[in-house]
Formats: C-alpha cells, structure tokens, sequence
C-alpha cells in the first residue's frame, strides 16, 4: 500500500532514489537543488539507502561520475539545476552518445547574468539538442513517479538513454504537497534491477569512447536518432505499466477541458496547473478556452500535439525561455514547426512569461489568453510579445 | 626472434594490454611509457584515458589497442570519472553484484589534462581518497593538438602558442612542479618516472597500484615530434633527463621523499637542451640560466629526501 504524506517535493525526489535503489549519486549544491542532495546524503548516512554519495567538486565531475559509475553498470543519479546545468552541458551529450542510462532532475533554473536563483525554463531548454529523454512534471506526485519510470525508460535494454526529469525550482522543489509513496516492494515490481549490457568489466574488456573520423561519425549520429525516436513506445509502454501498478497513468501530452476548445493554451511545468485555474474562470465566461501540457518535451510527441490542437482555431504557446533575436520561445518555434505541413492548423501565437521566477497567476493568465486572442485577429508588431515586462 | 633466449636480471611479461598497431608516432615514448604501464597492471583493471595523444592514436572507430576494459569521455574529466567508477564498482561489490576482487583503476592523461584543464577533477578526486593510481603522460605540451605550451612546458621551449621569436625566448614561465601539487593532497604515494628506466617505472606503477588509496605517477615522456629530434633518440633524451637532474626520479611514500634512480654526478643541462629543436634558440645566458634553476630545484629535493628521512630521535 502507499503512503500518502505532505512531503516538500525535494524530499519526494530523494525518496523516489530511495525507492529505486540507486547505486552512485553524484551531485554538487545548487539553489533550488540544495534540499534533493542534502536528503540523499542524509539517507545514505543514515544506512537508509546503500548507495555511494560522490560529493563532486563541480557539476561537470557530478556528471562525469555519473559517466563512470554508469559505465560500469552501477545506477547512478544526479540532480542540478540553472549554473549546474551550463557547467555539466559538455559532458552530457557524452551520457546519450555513449549509451549510459544515467537519471537526473533538473530543478530548473533561470541562467546568469544577472544571477537569479528562481525558475523558468532557460536551463532546460539549453540541453534540448544533448540527446537525453526530457520528461516535465507539473506537481510533486509527477515528480516522484515519473523519476521511477525514468530509470525503467533509461535502462530498457532498447532504449539505454540518459533521462531528465525537469521541474520547477522554488515553485515545485521548495512547496511542501501530499504525494503518494509507494511501498519499496512494489516499486520492485515494477523497477527491474539495472542489468547493463556491457559494462566495464575485466572479465569481458570493451573500448567505451573511440573516436570517430569521418568515415563513421555520422553513422554514430544516425544510430542515436533513431535510437531515441525508437525510445517513445517504451516511454508509453512504461507509463501503462506504471498505471497499471499505481493507478496514476501519465501521456506525452495532457489536456485541459481541451474538448471542443477554441483556444488553447499550451504550457510546460507547474505553470500548467495555475493555467488551468485561468481556463475554469474563462469557461464560466462562456469562452471555448482549454490548456495542453506538454509532458514529453524529447523524443517529441509529433502525433500526440496534432491530434491535441486539431479543433482549435488558435493556439497560445506560453515559453519560459527566449530565444534571444530568434524567432520565439523554443518550445513555440517548435510547435510551429510541427505544425507547419497541416492542411488545418490553428493561428499560433507566441508568449515568453515567468521569467526568472516572475510568478503568472491565474488573472495573469487570463490576461495571456486574451491578448493571444486579440494577436491572433489583429497580429503583432512582434515574432513575439513578452508577458509582464515593465519598459 | 622467436628462437632466441634472453637472459634479463628482471623479466618482463610479454603479455601486452596495450598492442602493437597503433597510430603513434615512431620513437614515442609517451606510447612506450603506456605499454610498460599495461604490462604490470595486467588484466584486472579498468583504464580512464583522457583526450590526447594516447586516446586517438589508440581508438579510431572500430578499432582498438586495448585489451583490458578502456573508456574515454571528454579531455578534463577523467578524475571525476574515475571517482565514479571506483565508486560505482565498490558499490556493486558491496550488493554482490559483481564479483569481490581488485580491480586497479587507472588514469592516463596527459600532461594537459592533467595540470592544466583537468586540474580540478584531479583534485577532487585526490582528495576524496578514491582508490585509484592517476598517470600522467607528460610530454610537455599539446601534443595532439599541435603542439602547443602547457603549464608542464619547460623555460625556454619553443612551442606553436608560445614561439620563439625576436621578442620571446618562446616558453617565459617554469615548468608546473605537479608532482608536488599531488602530493600536497596528503595522498599515500607520489612518483616520477620516465621509460628510459622501465623497470623503475614498472615497480612504480605496480606499487602505485597497490596503494590503498589515490596514487600519483607523472611519467616524463619524450615526444620526438614535438620536441624536434630525431625518434632514435627518445631512450637517450629521456635518460639525460633524469642524469642533467631536470627529471629526477624520486617517490614520495606516505611522505617520505626517496631517489630510486641516484645521479651523484649531474650533467651540465647543456647536453640535454642542444639535443632537441625546441631549445634551439636558446642564448648562453638563458641555458646558464636554467642551469642555475635545475640547480636550486635539485638542491631542494634533496633537502626533502634528508629530511623526511632524518633518523629518529
Ligand atoms: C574542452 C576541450 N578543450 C580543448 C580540447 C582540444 N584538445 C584535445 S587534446 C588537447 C591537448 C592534449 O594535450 P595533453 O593533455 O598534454 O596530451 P598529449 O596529446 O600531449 O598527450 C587539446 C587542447 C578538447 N578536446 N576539449
Ligand atoms: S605527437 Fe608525440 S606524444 Fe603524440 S604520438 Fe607523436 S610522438 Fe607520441
Ligand atoms: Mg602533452
């Protein structure tokens, strides 16, 4: 049976390594990230978890480690956020390239300069090409569950990808929610115990991280592509599982009284669930409004966002990132994208908001969804209107 | 030559880990320092190699030289990765997941990523206490890339990023003095060695090994392609190294100093400078200068060895 506790999300996040039995957790403090790591190291010094905690000197090595403890079958997490992020990014690529299905949670983090400790989405957005599966949670229950089925998605024997968990500093880590913990044994029904197949191993020497010249790089790259194209099905196969063994199914895509929706708001994070308050009140008005959240940001979900916006005249697309001199928010430019070769496609207007921890509420977000309304007949001067500024 | 029989007051293995076909350079003694290290470490160990001349002449996809387990990442990591591999194993061992036994943990680095962009991770993990001997390769630049100075490159060395020229003697710093960074970690057991002595490598690499805790070997490595001569010549250079006092042979043992290799009589550096391209350039003055700095930097580890090995009162 679970157990159905008000745990701060960081907490839940040590309990959900806990719960997996992770063997190497490297990590190196950084606000909004701090109470994840200090939990674990808390839990492995109290014998609750039989687990190495590496205290790394920098992110880079954090993840560095990660590369080495994975690389010899151990099952390794780590957990950073905004600084940490840009520090470990050169080393990331290598975690997908190199097949190490190392999990992490980015308690994602608005980037320097100026400093900020508070969220949005910039850090996440910069790993969006490094070839990890990138999962967004929108409240703490998300969290927890989805790291679990992270480390079953990254250890598939037919995926072997490193995987993030993102989520929203301050505004998930830091709140304190009733979250269901599962009960150890049951998350063994449903985490295998990590098997990599070729390890490290003296027994059976392998050369990890030959480089490649011309003739065969693109081969390499190739092969990455479609090994993580190829990883969704067992994304969907494993939130069933996780369904079926929890009662909380999880889809690449969540909908919001999307049904018959005229306008729709499509939003990343925790700011899904303030959105959905935006669209009650706007619905009470009598207006076809509804939210799309987008739960798999890689590999994306082509099929999933096309069936989701087909009724709809117009499409807002919240970003909590900018692309700077580009032409929107990453997320929007990629919605856009996807959405370009349908024959009926709704208008779609771009919104950057919720910078560097800037709250929207949900009056703010009736504000967006109005004036997207008002772009979407008029147009605007701009690719791309910011949300809230002062100027 | 299968037919003949030698007669060696030491025999060496003639199982190589490290095999023949690689793409280095003739004469490197960065390679031979890499094949004696493999011949006593043997089978049981997991090499982390870092980015330079080692890794890409070893590893172009699909091939390999290596026949014990090999993993390289990036070029300023393998401290860290290290780290996780040692923790990683231990863990495994500890939940029977793997079977109890020793495994050495090696780094090879060069000595760019080593006492420059790899200098951090090192640390980290030297001072964490991970179980693991760190070799760096050190041919005083980098190699890979061109040939350009590092923190190891000697005074007066003239290099593609600090040529010699009407204004510049080429290299204007002295060389890093990295074995002493390592050893100020406090670690069980610091050496250095070059494989124009192969058999004070080898015992050296086989005790760092078996230290219980990290261990630092920086091996002297000559480079004929980057040092400019002639690849007949690498054996010779390297031992005139170690007898002009520029690249003693020392080890540091739970922190007493010790020579393994005695030079009572110095050679002038001259001898060892006018051998190679590099130092072409330099004046009198500047080889009398570096002579006098060879002088007080030998003069000061000999003051280490008599006192860290002072009888007991
Ligand atoms: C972050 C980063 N910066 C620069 C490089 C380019 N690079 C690759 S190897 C190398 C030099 C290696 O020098 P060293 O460590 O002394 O090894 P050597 O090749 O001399 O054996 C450089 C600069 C890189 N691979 N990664
Ligand atoms: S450049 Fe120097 S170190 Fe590199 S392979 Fe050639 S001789 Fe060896
Ligand atoms: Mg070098």
């Amino acid at each position: 049976m679970s157990n159905r506790v008000g745990i701060e999300v960081s907490r839940a996040i040590a309990v959900a390594a806990k719960l997996a039995r992770v063997d190497v957790v490297a990590a190196y403090p950084i606000t909004p990230q701090t109470h994840i790591v200090e939990d674990i190291a808390e839990l492995v010094a109290n014998g609750e978890l039989d687990a190495s905690y590496v205290p790394v000197e920098s992110e880079h090595s954090a993840m560095s480690a990660c590369l080495g403890a994975s690389a010899v079958g151990a099952r390794a997490f780590t957990a950073t956020a905004g600084q940490g992020l840009e520090l470990m990014h050169e080393v990331l690529y290598v975690a997908s390239a190199m097949q190490l299905p190392i999990v992490m949670s980015l308690a994602n983090r608005a980037l320097s300069s100026p400093l900020s400790i508070w969220g949005d989405h910039s850090d996440a957005m910069s790993m969006r090409d490094t070839g990890w599966i990138q999962l967004f949670a929108a409240n703490g229950q998300e969290v927890l569950d989805n790291i679990l089925c992270a480390f079953r998605i990254a250890e598939d024997r037919k995926v072997l990808l490193p995987t993030v968990v993102h989520l929203d500093g301050f505004h998930l880590t830091h709140v304190i929610e009733p979250i269901s913990i599962p009960e150890p044994s049951e998350v063994d029904g449903f985490l295998p115990p990590f098997n990599y197949p070729l390890p490290l191993d003296p027994d059976k020497p392998v050369t990890m991280g030959a480089f490649a010249p011309p003739y065969i790089y693109p081969e390499t790259k190739k092969a990455q592509q479609v090994n993580l194209l190829a990883a969704k099905p067992v994304i969907l196969q494993s939130w069933k599982e996780f369904g079926d063994h929890f009662g909380r199914y999880y889809s690449p895509v969540e909908s919001y009284r999307a049904e018959g929706a005229k306008v729709l708001l499509l939003t990343m994070g925790s700011y899904s669930e303030t959105a959905t308050l935006a669209i009650d009140s706007l619905r009470k008005d009598g207006k076809m409004v509804g939210a799309l959240s987008l739960r798999l940001w890689r590999p994306f979900p082509f099929e999933e966002i096309r069936q989701a916006v087909k009724g709809a005249d117009v499409l807002i697309v919240l970003d909590r990132a900018v692309s700077f001199g580009g032409p929107g928010g990453p997320v929007c430019s990629e919605i856009k994208a996807v959405l370009y070769d349908e024959a009926r496609r709704p208008k779609i207007v771009g919104v950057v908001g919720g910078l560097g921890g800037r709250d929207i509420s949900p009056s703010d977000f009736v504000s967006i969804i109005n004036r997207g309304i008002e772009i979407s007949q008029t147009g605007s001067e701009q690719e791309f209107e910011m949300f809230g500024v002062r100027e | 030559m299968e037919n003949y029989v030698t007669f060696g007051r030491r025999q060496v293995t003639k199982e190589e880990n490290f095999t023949p076909g690689h793409r280095a350079c003739v004469g490197c003694a960065e390679a031979l320092a890499v094949r004696l290290a493999c011949k006593v470490l043997g089978k049981n160990t997991i090499v982390v190699n870092a980015t330079g001349c080692m890794e890409v002449i070893s590893t172009p996809l699909p091939t390999t030289a290596w026949e014990i387990p090999w993993i390289h990442t990036i070029f300023e990591n393998t401290g860290a990765v290290v780290s996780g591999v040692e923790a990683g194993l231990k863990v495994l061992m500890r939940k029977g997941k793997r079977s109890q036994r020793k495994v050495n943990m090696v780094v090879m680095a060069g000595d760019g990523g080593t006492s420059d962009i790899g200098l951090q991770a090192l640390s980290g993990a030297l001072e964490r206490g991970h179980d693991f001997l760190y070799i760096c390769l050190d041919n005083e630049a980098y190699m890979n890339t061109g040939i350009q100075r590092s923190s190891a490159t000697p005074y007066g060395a003239s290099t593609t990023t600090a040529p010699a020229g009407k204004k510049s003697i080429g290299q204007i710093t002295w060389k890093k003095n990295m074995p002493e960074v390592a050893a100020a970690h406090d670690i069980p057991y610091v050496a250095t060695a070059c494989p124009s002595y192969p058999f004070d490598l080898m015992d050296k690499v086989a005790k760092g090994a078996a230290m219980l805790g990290p261990a630092y070997i920086h091996i002297l490595s000559v480079c004929p392609t980057g040092w400019r001569l002639a690849p007949d010549l690498a054996i010779e250079v390297g031992r005139l190294a170690v007898r002009t006092g520029i690249f003693p042979l020392y080890e540091i043992e739970n922190g007493k100093y010790r020579f393994t290799v005695k030079t009572p009589k110095l050679k002038p550096v001259e001898e060892y400078l006018k051998m190679q391209g590099r130092f072409r350039h330099l004046a009198e003055k500047d080889i009398a200068h570096i002579q006098d700095r060879v002088n007080q930097e030998y003069a000061k580890l000999q003051d280490k060895v008599a006192l860290t090995n002072k009888p007991e009162d």
